[in-house]
Formats: C-alpha cells, sequence, structure tokens
C-alpha cells in the first residue's frame, strides 16, 4: 500500500511539473493582448469635434480619430494624417501632403475631400466645435488633388500646426457624420466596438491602419469616477491601469506595491484660483494682490495633492520653454496680504463666496485656502458644487467671488484676452499682446511677447497662481508605453503592450 | 435599568464633549497644520490628525456639538409642530380636521426621509440649517401619530369625561390632561427620534449636503477619511466610533426610559 502511495505521489508530481511548465511557454508565446484602463469621467458622447468635454479625447484621441498633425508624448507637434507640409513665403498658405492609403473605419478612402469637409466642418458658422478659434484665421481649404490639400490663412498663424494637432481638430468622414456621436468612425489604430454607458467603452485593433499596427488587440476604457473605487479596483487588478488617478493620496502605497508602477506625469492643467474680477471688491487689484500673498502655495500642494504638483506664478505650464517663473511675485506673506487689505479699505477684512467643483484638488484646496484668508481676515463662505450646478452658476452665470478650477487646455493664456471669460478680466493692452502674438511668427520674438503676457497678468494679480497639476497613471508593473505626461487630454495607447 | 445607565453614561459623554468644545478644545480644530498632517494616536494628539493636520479629538468635539445640535432642533420642529396636530387630530377624531391632518401626515411619512432631505438641501443649498429643516419635517408625522394614538385612548378615560363635564373645552383638555398623559411616550420616541437625527445628520454630511466646512462634522470626517482608510485608520475609526456610540447610547436610554415609564413594568419591579 505504501508503495502505491508513493508512485501516486511521483506521478502526482509530474503532472504538477508539466503543468507548470505548459503554463510557462504559454506565458512566452502569447503575451497578453488586451487591457483594461480606467478613467475618471466618462465622455458624455463620442464626438471629439463637438463638444468641450476632454473625456472624449481622453478615450478617442489618437486610438479612433486622428487630425493632419498629432501630439507626441512630450507635447511636440509630429506629421499625422499629412505626412509633410510646405509653408509659402508669406505664411499664409499651408499645402498639406496627405498619406496614402489611409482609410477610414468604414472601408472608405480618407481623401483630400474629407480634409476639407472636417476643416470646413469644424469653422462653419452653425459649428459645434468647442474650439473654434483653432479654426478661425482659415480663409479657405482647397483640394489640389485627392492627396494634397491647400489651407490658405488670414494672416500668418505661428501656431496653425499646433492647433491642427488639437482632438477638436481630427479629421471625419461625411458619409459617417450622422452618427458619429454614438459610432465614431476614424482613421486611427484602434477601431470602435461598444459602449454601455455608464460603465465602459470598447476598442478593437484595426487591421488595416495605414501606420505602425496597435501591439493590443482589445481595449476597454472603463470609467470609475469615486475615489475609494478606483483604489479598490487597482488593487484588485480589476483594471490594468487607471490614468489620471484621483486620489494622490494612495500612491505611495502603489509605489510601495512591486506589482505596480506609478507615473507622475505633468498636464496642461494649471490650477488656479480663479477670481471674479468685475466683482467688488475684488475690482481692486490690491485685493487680488493680497489674495495672492495670503495663499501658501506649498501648504495646499501638501495638504491637498499630497506634495504633487509645481508651484506656478502666473497662467503657463513649467514645462513649457518659455515659461516665467513669478512665483516671487505673489510669495506667502500674510502680513503683506494685511497691509494691502487695510490699504484697499479692508482692514477688517470681508465676506466672499468659495464655489468649488466636485475634483479632490478642488475640495480640499478650498478648505486650506479658505484657512489661509481667515487668517488674514477675509471669510470665504465655501459650498460644494456637482460640475453641472458649477458650470452653470460660475462659468457662464459668473455668480461667484472665488472658485478653484484647474485649466487643462494646452497653451491656453489666450483666454485673459477675452473679456466675457468668466473671470472677467478686461485689459485692453493684454489684448493687443495676444492679437500680436497671433501674427508673430518668428520664435524669439514669440517667446518675448509670451513672457511679457506672463508678466501681465501676474502683475495684474488677475487669479490665484496655485499649482500645475500632475497627471498621475498607476499600471500594472508590466505594462509599458502609456504616456507619462498629458500634453493633451488623450490616452494614447497605439504603442502599449504586455511586457 | 441598566440600558437606562449604559445609554445615559455614554449620551451624557458626548453632550459633556459638546458643551466643553464651547469653552475649551485641545487644538483649534478650523486652523491647519499640513505638516503634521495623518499622524497617528500621540500624546500631543490622542486621537491623531487627519489629512489636514487638524486634531482630530477637538473635531470630535465641535462634531458632537454639530450633530446634538442639528438633531436636537430638529427633534424640536418635530414636536412642536408634530405634538398639537396629534392633540387636535384626536381631540376631533373622525372629522375632516383630523382626516385632514392624518392623511397630511401620511404624505410626508410616505416619502423615504433622508431622500427628500437629500432633494431640499440641493435644492435650497447645502448647510446645517437647510438639514436641520429637512430632517425636522420628518419628524413631524412621527410624533403627530404617536400623540394622537396615545391621545385617543385617553379620551375615553372617566377623569377626561368629568373635566368634560365640568365645562372644559377641548383645547384645554388636552393641555391639561392629555398631554402629561402622553408625555412619557413623548420622551421615549424623542430620545429615538434623536438617535435618528444624528444618523441623518452624519449621512448627509458625508454626502457634502450637512453642515459645511470648516465647521467640524462627523459624517464629513468619514467622507475625508475614506481614500486613507488603508493606511490612516485612526482618521475613519473615531468619528465612526463617536457616532455608533451616540446613536448606541440615545438608543439604550429609549429602551430603557420605556421601561422605565411602562405602568406594568413599573407595577411588577414593585
Amino acid at each position: 500500500m505504501t508503495m502505491d502511495y508513493q508512485k501516486a505521489g511521483r506521478y502526482f508530481k509530474l503532472g504538477l511539473i508539466s503543468t507548470a511548465a505548459l503554463a510557462a511557454t504559454a506565458g512566452i508565446a502569447l503575451a497578453k493582448s488586451d487591457i483594461v484602463v480606467a478613467m475618471q469621467l466618462e465622455p458624455p458622447h463620442l464626438d471629439p469635434t463637438s463638444a468641450a468635454a476632454g473625456a472624449i479625447d481622453s478615450v478617442l484621441y489618437s486610438n479612433v480619430f486622428e487630425g493632419l498633425t498629432r501630439f507626441g508624448p512630450d507635447g511636440s507637434v509630429n506629421p499625422g494624417l499629412a505626412k509633410g507640409w510646405e509653408i509659402s513665403e508669406d505664411g499664409k498658405t499651408y499645402t498639406f501632403m496627405l498619406r496614402e492609403g489611409v482609410t477610414f473605419h468604414d472601408g472608405s478612402a480618407m481623401d483630400a475631400e474629407d480634409v476639407k469637409f472636417s476643416l470646413d466642418r469644424a469653422r462653419a458658422e452653425d459649428s459645434a466645435n468647442a474650439q473654434k478659434a483653432l479654426f478661425e484665421g482659415i480663409e479657405s481649404v482647397e483640394v489640389v488633388d485627392p492627396l494634397t490639400v491647400k489651407v490658405t490663412l488670414a494672416a500668418p498663424n505661428g501656431s496653425f500646426l499646433f492647433n491642427m494637432a488639437w482632438g477638436d481638430a481630427v479629421i471625419v468622414a461625411p458619409e459617417t457624420i450622422a452618427d458619429i456621436k454614438t459610432t465614431p468612425i476614424g482613421t486611427g489604430a484602434f477601431t470602435f466596438k461598444n459602449w454601455v454607458q455608464g460603465d465602459k467603452i470598447d476598442l478593437e485593433k484595426n487591421a488595416a491602419y495605414w501606420g505602425t499596427p496597435a501591439k493590443l488587440d482589445k481595449v476597454s476604457f472603463k470609467f470609475i469616477s469615486d475615489p475609494t473605487a478606483a483604489f479598490a479596483a487597482v488593487m484588485a487588478e480589476d483594471v490594468d491601469a487607471f490614468v489620471g488617478f484621483p486620489a494622490p493620496e494612495n500612491l505611495p502605497q502603489f509605489e510601495a506595491d512591486p506589482r505596480f508602477q506609478v507615473l507622475v506625469g505633468s498636464t496642461e492643467g494649471e490650477t488656479i484660483l480663479s477670481t471674479n474680477n468685475k466683482m467688488p471688491p475684488f475690482d481692486n487689484v490690491k485685493v487680488r494682490k493680497a489674495l495672492a500673498h495670503a495663499i501658501d502655495r506649498q501648504a495646499i500642494i501638501d495638504g491637498a495633492m499630497f506634495g504633487y504638483g509645481t508651484p506656478i506664478g502666473t497662467h503657463f505650464a513649467p514645462h513649457n520653454p518659455d515659461y516665467v517663473d513669478l512665483t516671487a511675485n505673489s510669495a506667502y506673506d500674510p502680513k503683506m496680504a494685511k497691509a494691502l487689505l487695510a490699504e484697499a479699505g479692508y482692514a477688517d477684512g470681508f465676506k466672499t463666496t468659495l464655489k468649488l467643483p466636485p475634483p479632490s484638488y478642488a475640495r480640499r484646496g478650498g478648505e486650506i485656502i479658505a484657512a489661509q484668508l481667515r487668517a488674514v481676515g477675509i471669510e470665504a463662505e465655501i459650498s460644494n458644487l456637482e460640475w453641472a450646478q458649477w458650470l452653470e452658476q460660475v462659468f457662464r452665470g459668473k455668480d461667484y467671488g472665488l472658485t478653484i478650477v484647474s485649466h487643462t487646455e494646452p497653451f491656453d493664456i489666450g483666454i485673459y484676452a477675452r473679456p466675457d471669460y468668466y473671470f472677467q478680466y478686461d485689459n485692453p493692452s493684454f489684448q493687443q499682446l495676444m492679437t500680436d502674438l497671433g501674427a508673430e511668427a518668428d520664435p524669439a520674438k514669440r517667446s518675448a511677447l509670451l513672457a511679457t503676457a506672463q508678466e501681465t497678468i501676474s502683475g495684474d494679480y488677475v487669479n490665484g497662481y496655485l499649482f500645475q497639476l500632475a497627471y498621475p497613471t498607476v499600471a500594472n508593473a508590466k505594462v509599458q508605453g502609456l504616456w507619462k505626461d498629458a500634453p493633451t487630454q488623450a490616452t494614447d495607447l497605439t504603442a502599449v503592450y504586455w511586457q | 435599568m441598566r440600558n437606562l445607565w449604559l445609554g445615559g453614561l455614554l449620551t451624557a459623554v458626548f453632550a459633556g464633549m459638546a458643551v466643553l468644545s464651547f469653552l475649551w478644545t485641545p487644538y483649534d480644530p478650523t486652523v491647519l497644520d499640513i505638516a503634521n498632517k495623518i499622524k497617528a494616536p500621540t500624546l500631543a494628539h490622542p486621537l491623531g490628525t487627519d489629512h489636514f493636520g487638524r486634531d482630530i479629538l477637538s473635531m470630535i468635539m465641535v462634531g458632537a456639538r454639530t450633530s446634538i445640535a442639528v438633531a436636537l432642533v430638529a427633534v424640536g420642529i418635530g414636536m412642536a409642530l408634530g405634538v398639537p396636530l396629534g392633540l387636535m387630530a384626536a381631540a376631533r377624531k373622525g372629522s375632516l380636521w383630523d382626516e385632514v391632518i392624518m392623511r397630511g401626515n401620511d404624505l410626508v411619512f410616505a416619502f423615504p426621509s433622508l431622500l427628500i432631505a437629500i432633494m431640499i438641501t440641493a435644492v435650497f443649498g447645502a448647510s446645517a440649517l437647510n438639514a436641520i429643516i429637512a430632517i425636522g419635517i420628518f419628524n413631524i408625522p412621527v410624533f403627530a401619530r404617536l400623540t394622537r394614538s396615545g391621545a385617543l385612548s385617553l379620551w375615553s378615560r372617566e377623569y377626561v369625561m368629568a373635566a368634560r363635564v365640568a365645562g372644559k373645552g377641548a383645547a384645554r383638555i388636552s393641555v391639561e390632561h392629555i398631554l402629561p398623559n402622553v408625555a412619557n411616550l413623548l420622551i421615549v420616541q424623542g430620545t429615538i427620534q434623536f438617535s435618528l437625527g444624528i444618523l441623518a445628520e452624519a449621512g448627509l454630511s458625508y454626502v457634502g449636503l450637512g453642515a459645511q466646512p470648516p465647521t467640524a462634522s462627523w459624517g464629513r470626517m468619514l467622507a475625508d477619511s475614506q481614500t486613507m482608510i488603508s493606511f490612516a485608520p485612526h482618521m475613519a475609526l473615531f468619528p465612526g466610533l463617536a457616532i455608533l456610540l451616540t446613536v448606541l447610547g440615545l438608543n439604550l436610554m429609549g429602551d430603557g426610559l420605556r421601561d422605565l415609564f411602562d405602568p406594568k413594568l413599573r407595577r411588577a419591579r414593585s
């Protein structure tokens, strides 16, 4: 009997070894080819050319839709559907040479007619494009031949190629435009498969892609808005990656866990204490200056973001080569803040409102700022708003004193030239500066203009400049090729693979 | 009796904390000290600090004040409106008055109270005052029904009949003879509603619709600590325990009071 048991035991061991070996070889032969990527916000619909919602681009940019040019992971502008371009001497005419053999996911060819259609649609009178300013300078779009498009501008525009890389400028087809909000048909390396509203969007590899094919076969974007649920989903490995992870306090735990990698990149998100420049007492520059000196940025970064974030002193991204460090202009100095308030006639302080949208940088940052303002005598009454309420009351209604929000659009200092923008900054000399900048193509002169622009808004203390929002991505340690930074709202998975 | 003592003791501890917080707290719970954030309990901070470096003990003391104030006023609203309505309905039993009052109560009672409270605070803005009003409104039918049913059984008693024969009006009888005899019922129910009020305040604050910062509130402390529970459990533990123990204490006290006031049990004991 003992013999039999031993024999049985040996067979059993053998069996174990062979299954293990089988599993190992299978692992080498078939690296995982699907991925589940989670993010916080779900797109309202799937047309990047007719909505401001960044979540649409987060899912579709570069994966499904492509433009004439495209952003690289470092924010550089690279050739996209246009393999090259010629710029005329006077800087007004751009001739784009399109790639050959590009097809939409429905099989139809992408040609110059589609480019003309997309650009004309975006710049039309009745266009629903959220960034119409990108197309404003276009005078005409002409089809030269099926693979050549000539775009004529009213005036030279140094940032035209940059503008064409935006998610709002992707190329769409006239045949499929009617259903784009539910069935997006683009030219990208992934095709849209289905959308389970409130849960996920599935993409599949595009076998007929014109460029380097995607390394993944299947992609699911999952939407998890609650930070606690986000933490649990990553910890349980229900998702392979979480881009824009909402709870910075959990990042050290992921960093300490060998199963995960944490990429902390930068975004184009200038997080600012937006100030209603038309509402007394904020129409007084001394009060705004007092506000700026009452705020301790480092405490906000440490307390609200757990140390993730770069202090800024103006509305410009620190990783941009033209950035000017103006943080010293509004250094933390509560005594000076009090003196300035007294000078402005508010020695006893005043009351105002602080309306906060849902993200934790705003809610937590708001509590910290309210405490810091209280220390100099300003009583900021906090009210927490949902995004819809915030857009309604603050962004459109301009019914607020202070608010905190991150401006995530790239290169958006131009909003200060719009007097009807929600912080209502109206300075003709700054508006002139932006007009000059638009017409200037010389890089050195552009840099100088940008520096003046940054100094102007910093010196006018238009808003409280807090920090550049960090972009944390938590992913399985074996996932490679994810973007670290977020130069635009995008989750480009075309180069992602499993190790 | 043991219930009463234990419940009374727990309630007294938290009520004491709330009262003490007006005079003294170990630290100012509205002052942030980011450098000392998320510290586990130490001698300097017996219950640790939160994510802004605030002292959790101080916050719980002030939070007790918030909770108790909201629940107390809410029960007050419920009693102040519910009891007269109940007395009125009982005095005019079967009349149109009775019907209107009681059906109105049924209407309010039919709605899930916390959902309506969320609606009220969403429409009129999140604040402690709106939370009080929302919770208070839902206390009205509770007290109205209880008062009516207690009062109805009393209206057929001999001493009430005697009072009627003596020429006293319904209103006077209600106040002089009925109310004192339903008071014990009301006290017991009041204690229970008080604990429900504390839970409701914590729930509303948890979803961000109760007291707004910088006013400390147990529910918001719980919400704030949610994502940090895996590495800073003390941040969730202490406000959670405060809610648990206060509600437990009030419920035990309510039970104990009911036993104390129940004539059958009282006779059995003596």
